[in-house]
């Protein structure tokens, strides 16, 4: 079976990792109310979706 | 290769998922809008857009076809009457899917299903139900309220 020759270095192994990032959501704000949403779905604040209500929240 | 291959399997056998579909658009179609996954949610609206282009020819076989698919007869009947009454004239898209973003829990993505004309009708019924919850949380705080006022009494009678 063919094996590695060497151990790669932490080093190399962090080098790879570097890629390994976070996105940001695609956050928009809410046309009903304003607050900070997530992009295509309903508002959680007002329930609101292309001007239209999908929800009522609770409280 | 996936030719020809529509639809998810949902994790479940064929006629388990069978069930499944039968029960969310008995759902759908009885109350007019439901919440679940999206993965389901986007399985029962290609369900129900079938199931209404079927009824929509209104006759006896149509409506034995239907009757052999949902749960409940009064759905059935509610269908015929009044639903492709509403939204036939629409040439397909009865129904429409909304994302609402990931559950507390196992983060699955969830969604609301509705028929589309019935929008302001399950508004409504949300809004009577959310009345409702914040009538009887009221009376909870009230009978509450009276408990702790009685209990204080007791507690006095029996320190005199
Ligand atoms: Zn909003």
């Amino acid at each position: 079976m063919p094996n590695p020759k060497r151990k790669w270095s932490k080093s190399r192994r962090d080098k790879r990792r570097t890629h390994y990032k976070a996105k940001v959501p695609g956050l928009g704000t809410c046309a009903n109310c304003g607050e900070i949403k997530l992009a295509h779905r309903a508002c959680p604040s007002c329930g609101y979706y292309n001007e239209r209500s999908m929800f009522i929240p609770k409280s | 290769m996936r030719h020809g291959n529509k639809g998810r399997k949902l994790q479940r056998t064929a006629s388990h998922r069978a069930a499944l579909l039968r029960m969310l658009a008995t759902s759908l179609l009885k109350h007019k809008r439901i919440k679940t996954t999206l993965a389901k949610a986007k399985e029962v609206k290609r369900y129900v857009d079938q199931l209404i282009t079927t009824a929509k020819k209104n006759d006896l076989h149509a409506r034995r076809q239907v009757m052999s698919v949902l749960y409940e007869k009064e759905v059935t009947k509610e269908l015929f009457s009044e639903i492709i009454g509403k939204i036939g004239d629409r040439p397909g898209g009865y129904t429409r899917v909304i994302k609402l973003g990931n559950r507390l829990g196992d983060a699955a993505e969830m969604a609301i299903v509705e028929l589309v004309d019935y929008n302001d009708i399950a508004n409504k019924k949300a809004e009577e139900r959310k009345n409702q919850r914040e009538v009887k949380a009221e009376q909870k705080k009230e009978a509450v309220a009276e408990e702790k006022v009685s209990e204080a009494k007791v507690v006095e009678e029996t320190e005199k």
